[in-house]
This record gives C-alpha cells, structure tokens and sequence, in this order.
C-alpha cells in the first residue's frame, strides 16, 4: 500500500541524512521525498512516499519519531490534498507534433513553460497519478527530460501537523 | 576560557568523574585543559578499549560512561564499542575531536565523517559548529544518553572551536521539543495487563536489560505474585540467579524449563526486552500458546516490532512495575509450577563429565567459590554463554556482556570499567582465547591503574563457539578456527606485563587454581586450559523453535530424551 507521511523536523544540517539513512537501514521502500521549510523559522515539512503492510507503516512511523529532531509524524489516511510538480521537456520535431503536445498540454491544464525550436518544457502540477498519465500521453512525441518533485502533502479541514502549544500549528 | 576548558566544566556539571580515552592533534586542547580538571582520565591503548570501558562503567554504575578520542582513526577506532553500546542500550557520550572547521570535508590530515558514519549506531549525533553552543549540546547528550531508551550519543568538536575563546552560558535550559520519552505506562493497560494475569493459567515473566534498575520491583511483584520468572542475557541479575522463582535463561542456549514455559505459556508479561532472535527463535513458532503478550518497554519502537503484542504499554519497567505492584494479587499457579517444577528437576543445566578441565566446571567452581558474589564480565563465544549458565548472578548489573552484537574482545576493557566504576567489587573476567586476543593490550590499562581483575581465560584452543557450529551444521570441517598452534602462553604474556599468571592444566588442579586467582591481591590473568571440543548445551539452532531444543551432542547422546 502506498502511504503518503507528513514529517515535521527542526531543519538542523544533516537532518534529512538521518531520514534516508533510516529508510536505507532499516530497508524501508521510500519512493519520493520532499522537503521545505514552514512559516515557523527553523521548522521544515517533509512530504514521504512510502509503500508497505501496515506493520512496516508503524514501523515507520515509530522509527522516524525516535529520532530527536522529528516533531511530529502523520500518515496520511484521513481526506488530504496531494499535489506533485513537474517539468517535462519534450521533442516536437514540427508543427503538428506541436499542436497535437499543445492539446495535451490543454487537457491537462499544463503550462508551457519555455518555448525551442524542437522542444518545449511544460509544468504541471497535479496528484502524482494525473503527472504518471500526463507522461503517457506525453510519451509518444519524445520525452527528453523529467523532473518531478515528489508528492506534498496537507491533511484537510482543521486537522494541522501541530507540535505544542507554545509553538504557531504549522 | 577556551571551548575545550568549557566542555570540561561542562562535563563536570554533568557530574562525570572519569573519562577513559587515547588522546590524538585533533583533541589536544581538551587534554591540555584536561591537565587541570579535576576529572580522572584512565589512559587506554585502543579506543576501542575506551568505548567498551566506558559502556560496562555505565551498565555497572547504573551513570552514563564517557569516552574521548582525536579525529579520524582515533574516533574511527569507537565504531563497534559505539554499535555495541547502541545495540544494548547503554548510556554512553563518546566525545572527538576534528579537524577545524575551515578543513572539514576537504580530505584532511586525519578526517574522517565521524557523525555520517555513526549516525546509525548513535542514539543523536552532534557536530558542535559553535563554541558558546558546547554546554547546551554535551546538557543535552547526557539527557538523552541516559533517559527514555538509553544510548550512545557523540559530540565531534572541530579543533578551532576547541580553541576558541568562551563566551556563552553554562545555564542552558533542555529545549528538546522532539524528544519526550513516555515513561508512565497507561493506566488502562496496566489495568488490561493485570486482568490478563489474573486469569492466567501459565504465565511467564520475561525480563531483560531495560529492567536492571527495576530490580527491586521486579523481585517484589514475582514474589506477591508468584509468578516464574525468566531472565534473558541482558536481563541476568536483574533477578537473583538463586530465587526459586527463577527459571534461567530463555532462548538459543536457554535453560529447558525457561524455553518449555515461554512454549506452554499462556500470558507472557515481557518487561524491557526487544524479542532478539536469539531468544525467539523463529519468530511465527514463538510462544504458539500464548493468547495474551503483555510488552512493556519505554521504547514505542520495540512493541510489535517483532512479535505481536496484546497489551503494550509504554513506559519505565520501574514505574510499570511500581503500578502493577499495587493492584496484585498472588496468583494460583500450582499446577503450573508443578509442571514446571518437573521440567526444571528433569533437566537441570548439566555437562558431559570428561577426564579433561571442562570450562563449565571452572565457572561452577568460581560461582561456587565467590557465592555468586562478583561482578562477570565475559568475551563472546562458548565461554559467554557457560558463564551465563553456570555463575548465576545474585545482583543486577553484575552480568556485563555484549548482548546485541555479539563483540569478541570486549571481556578485557568490560572488567576495566566496571571495576573502575565499583573498585570495592570483585570483578571477574570470563574470557575466550579467541576473544581475549582482541583486546589484550588492555592490559598496559590495567597495570597502569592497579586495576584489581581476575581475567579467567578458558583456552579451548579454538574460536570454540565457530568450531562448535561447524561441527554440528558443517560436517567438522573446522575452517580457520583453530588458535592453539599460534596462542601465547598467557601467563607468561601477563607476567610480561607484571601481572601475576595462572596456569591450570588438570582437572585436579581446578580448585587451588581457583583459590590462587581468588586470593590474589590485586590483578590476575589465569589460563584453564579446558577441553577442546567441548558444545554448549542445550541448543536451539538458529531458526529454531524451543521443540527443536537439543539438549546434547547428537553423537554423545546416551538415551534418547523426552
Ligand atoms: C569481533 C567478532 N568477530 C567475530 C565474531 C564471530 N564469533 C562468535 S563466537 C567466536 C569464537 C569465539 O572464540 P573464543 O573467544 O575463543 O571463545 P570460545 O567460543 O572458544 O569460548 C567468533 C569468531 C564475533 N562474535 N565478534
């Protein structure tokens, strides 16, 4: 089952390497990773893909919150939003290639974010599913580079990663 | 005052008595300022030496033990005594030094990424990158060394910020907003767990090292209770070796009656142990009857890991303990004890008489002789798992071995520690000749510290514990473990460093060699040479389930058991 885990983390150096290096140690299957800061200064978010049985979940879990610089772990089951950024650059070799990526680009609401004379780079953000069909529909024309950024993820409603009182909910 | 005279004083507030360590350029200013402190330094010859020293003075102090190295090798040299403190949580802060900060990361003369390659067998690392931040870190290493689930902490100190001038605090506030070990175990399922036990038809109490502390609880609850009571590596001690609630030593070189009640059991109340697989064996043929496995730990991590748990509570085995003790009840268990009673008269510990020294019987001898009364330190291999057998300890933290990893070598710099860390114990160091050859030049420590401890190595001439594999599992095709072509005479390697030296050959010779080790004043290293072949019984193999226990060797075998 594929989970997608929030993680709360004072941004310290070499925070993230204790992170992968549990995933690696402890042969967890980590599929994305994504990170910035909070609007709280010193506190950055992680966004995990992870897959696994329910027990290696609570594994997970349960290891990341022994680490002294983890605040707070949440897995989202609950209803949340899930977003994911591309940047795809694709061959179009002449105008009707170009018309044919520009429908596509249309009916997945992409941007065209630089324009050659036998490529363009087009942006979209969407769940990590709408991305993997953008790329299908994309395939045929010559995908020459890909960038994602991994899943992100926010619980919805009033649900917030909080960590105490004292501190603003991030 | 300079980084390095802080982090002293910082120590010092910490209360630390004692340091062991090797200096090196790296951490120089530390031992410079070292020179002034009231702190002791015990010089070790390996760093190695320092990390294992520093571990058993933690497990036999119930403090956290300090150990300091320079920069690369130096602070290499502390990788396994570091994992081996890791893996049986103890507390530990191993400080080294590094290259100034301008070097870090260019390939340095001596530099080594001391935090990337411990990070995973540290419980936190830190590299102080600022001379004001050293109390607040060293303040919260020994915090988080010693509470919650204990373990090793480093703090890595560039050379510059050593040497820099101090300017900061020494009153620093914990701001650990991530760090909060749960320690009061839930009502609720205190409540569940007694209920459980209440009902209980054949319940166990499986003990381990996270209850050392807890061993006042621990010997009241089993005795309102009546429960019996079994004690992993970890956890001998924990529980006197002589209480006739006592079953022994579960799992790969368990007793019968501790393995054959965790098989019929049918509530397992499990306190400050992590199901190693030395003591389950194969995990799915665990303790098939126990309906009920209650698991107390202070690490949330350890409950369910492995085994399936029906009442975790989370918690301090000390606190859990205090709680449960006050809802109960004695139990009654009869007819369980009358089944256990028979499995424990059946089959007691025993070995195969032989014309030769055997090393069981010397343990015997020495448990017999001191009346259990010592503090054992043991290497690892047939000789760690006899003296678990067979010198029941009657305190806890008096049984230091390495539990988790399993390090050859650590007998020597185990008896240093804990002899510096209780110097009116008699501390005994039951030792292979295999291990003892990994960390022998500890040695120099002891004579340099008059450090009274009796080495008892139990020379088989062979990695024994390897050789007693490869007989069982490999044909007795005896690959590469054979020592006694090449082993020193160890007396005389003693004598070399002026220590006195024993040599016992013949079986009639045990007890004065008992009695010379015994009443020497002062350090001792004593050689019984002891029957070469010789297996440690009973076995589960490993991957085994407590039905697949044998209790000899397959060809020795006389009758055939039930
Ligand atoms: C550092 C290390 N290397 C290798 C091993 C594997 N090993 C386990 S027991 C053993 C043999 C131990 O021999 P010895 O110390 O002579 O003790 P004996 O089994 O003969 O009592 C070995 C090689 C280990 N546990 N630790």
């Amino acid at each position: 089952m594929r989970h997608v885990i929030s993680v709360l983390v004072q941004d310290h150096p070499r925070v993230l390497n204790r992170i992968t290096g549990l995933f690696a140690r402890r042969g967890f299957n980590l599929e994305s990773l994504a990170v910035g800061t909070t609007h709280v200064p010193g506190l950055s978010r992680i966004s995990l893909v992870v897959s696994g049985d329910d027990h290696t979940l609570e594994q997970v879990e349960k290891q990341l919150n022994r680490l002294i610089e983890v605040l707070k772990v949440t897995d989202h089951s609950e209803p949340h939003v899930e977003r994911e950024l591309a940047l795809v650059k694709v061959h179009v070799a002449g105008v009707e290639e170009r018309l044919a990526v520009k429908d596509i680009q249309e009916a997945f609401r992409a941007r065209v974010v630089d324009v050659a004379q036998k490529s363009l780079i087009l942006e979209l953000t969407g769940d990590s599913k709408k991305i993997d069909s953008f790329l299908e529909a994309l395939r045929p024309y010559g995908i020459l580079e890909v960038m994602r950024t991994g899943a992100v993820a926010m619980s919805r409603g009033e649900r917030t990663l909080k960590v105490r009182e004292k501190r603003e909910a991030v | 005052m300079k980084g390095s005279e802080a982090l002293l004083k910082a120590l010092e507030r910490e209360g630390v008595e004692v340091i062991f360590g090797h200096p090196g350029g790296a951490i120089m200013p530390v031992y410079d300022a070292l020179y002034d402190s009231p702190i002791r330094h015990i010089l070790v010859r390996h760093e190695q030496g320092g990390v294992h020293a520093a571990t058993a003075y933690a497990r036999a102090s119930g403090r956290v033990g300090v150990v300091m190295a320079t920069s690369g090798p130096g602070a290499l040299n502390l990788v396994t005594g570091l994992a081996d403190a890791y893996m049986d949580s103890t507390p530990v802060v191993a400080i080294t030094g590094n290259v100034p900060r301008a070097l870090i990361g260019s390939d340095a003369f001596q530099e080594a990424d001391v935090t990337g390659v411990t990070m995973p067998i540290t419980k936190h690392n830190y590299l102080v990158q600022e001379v004001n931040d050293i109390p607040r870190v060293v303040r919260e290493a020994f915090h988080i060394a010693s509470t919650g689930r204990p373990g090793p902490v480093l703090i890595d100190l560039p050379k510059d910020v050593q040497l820099s001038e101090f300017t900061g605090t020494f009153e620093v506030e914990l701001d650990l907003p991530g760090y909060k070990p749960t320690t009061k175990g839930h009502p609720k399922q205190i409540e569940r767990a007694l209920d459980a036990l209440e009902r209980a038809e054949k319940p166990i109490l499986m003990v381990g090292g996270g209850a050392q502390h807890a061993h006042g609880e621990l010997l009241a609850f089993a005795e309102k209770t009546g429960i019996p009571v079994i004690t992993t590596l970890m956890g001998l001690g924990a529980f006197p070796g002589h209480h006739p609630l006592w079953l022994g030593m579960p799992g790969m070189h368990g007793t019968v009656a501790a393995n054959r009640a965790i098989h019929h059991a049918d509530v397992i109340l499990a306190i400050g142990l992590r199901f190693d697989d030395r003591v389950t064996g194969k995990v799915s043929r665990f303790a098939p009857h126990a309906h009920t496995i209650i698991h107390v730990d202070i690490d949330p991590a350890e409950i369910g890991k492995l085994v399936r748990t029906h009442v975790p509570i989370v918690g301090d085995a000390r606190l859990v303990l205090r709680e449960m003790l006050k809802g109960a009840k004695p139990l009654r268990l009869a007819s369980w004890w009358r089944e256990l009673e028979d499995w424990r008269t059946r089959y007691p510990l025993r070995w195969k008489p032989r014309p030769h020294l055997q090393a069981p019987e010397v343990i015997r001898a020495f448990a017999e002789a001191t009346g259990g009364h010592a503090i054992v330190t043991t290497g690892v291999g047939q000789h760690q798992m006899f003296a678990a057998q067979y010198f029941p300890v009657t305190r806890p933290r008096s049984f230091i071995t390495s539990g988790g990893l399993g390090t050859m070598g650590v007998g020597l710099p185990f008896a240093i520690g804990a002899r510096v860390a209780r110097p009116d114990e008699l501390v005994i160091d039951f030792d292979g000749d295999g291990s003892f050859q990994m960390t022998l030049q500890e040695l120099a420590t002891v004579v340099k510290y008059g450090l009274d401890v009796k080495v008892v190595i139990l020379n088989n001439g062979y990695l024994g514990m390897v050789r007693q594999w490869q007989d069982l599992f490999h044909a007795k095709r005896y690959s590469e473990v054979y020592l006694a072509d090449s082993n020193p005479d160890f007396a005389r390697l003693a004598e070399a460093y002026g220590i006195k030296g024993v040599r016992v050959e013949r079986k009639e010779d045990l007890m004065k060699g008992v009695e010379a080790v015994l009443s020497t004043d002062g350090p001792v290293v004593a050689e019984f040479k002891v029957y070469h072949e010789e297996g440690v019984f009973p076995m589960i193999p490993a991957g085994g389930a407590a039905e697949d226990m044998i209790l000899e060797h397959p060809e020795e075998r006389e009758e055939v058991e039930a």
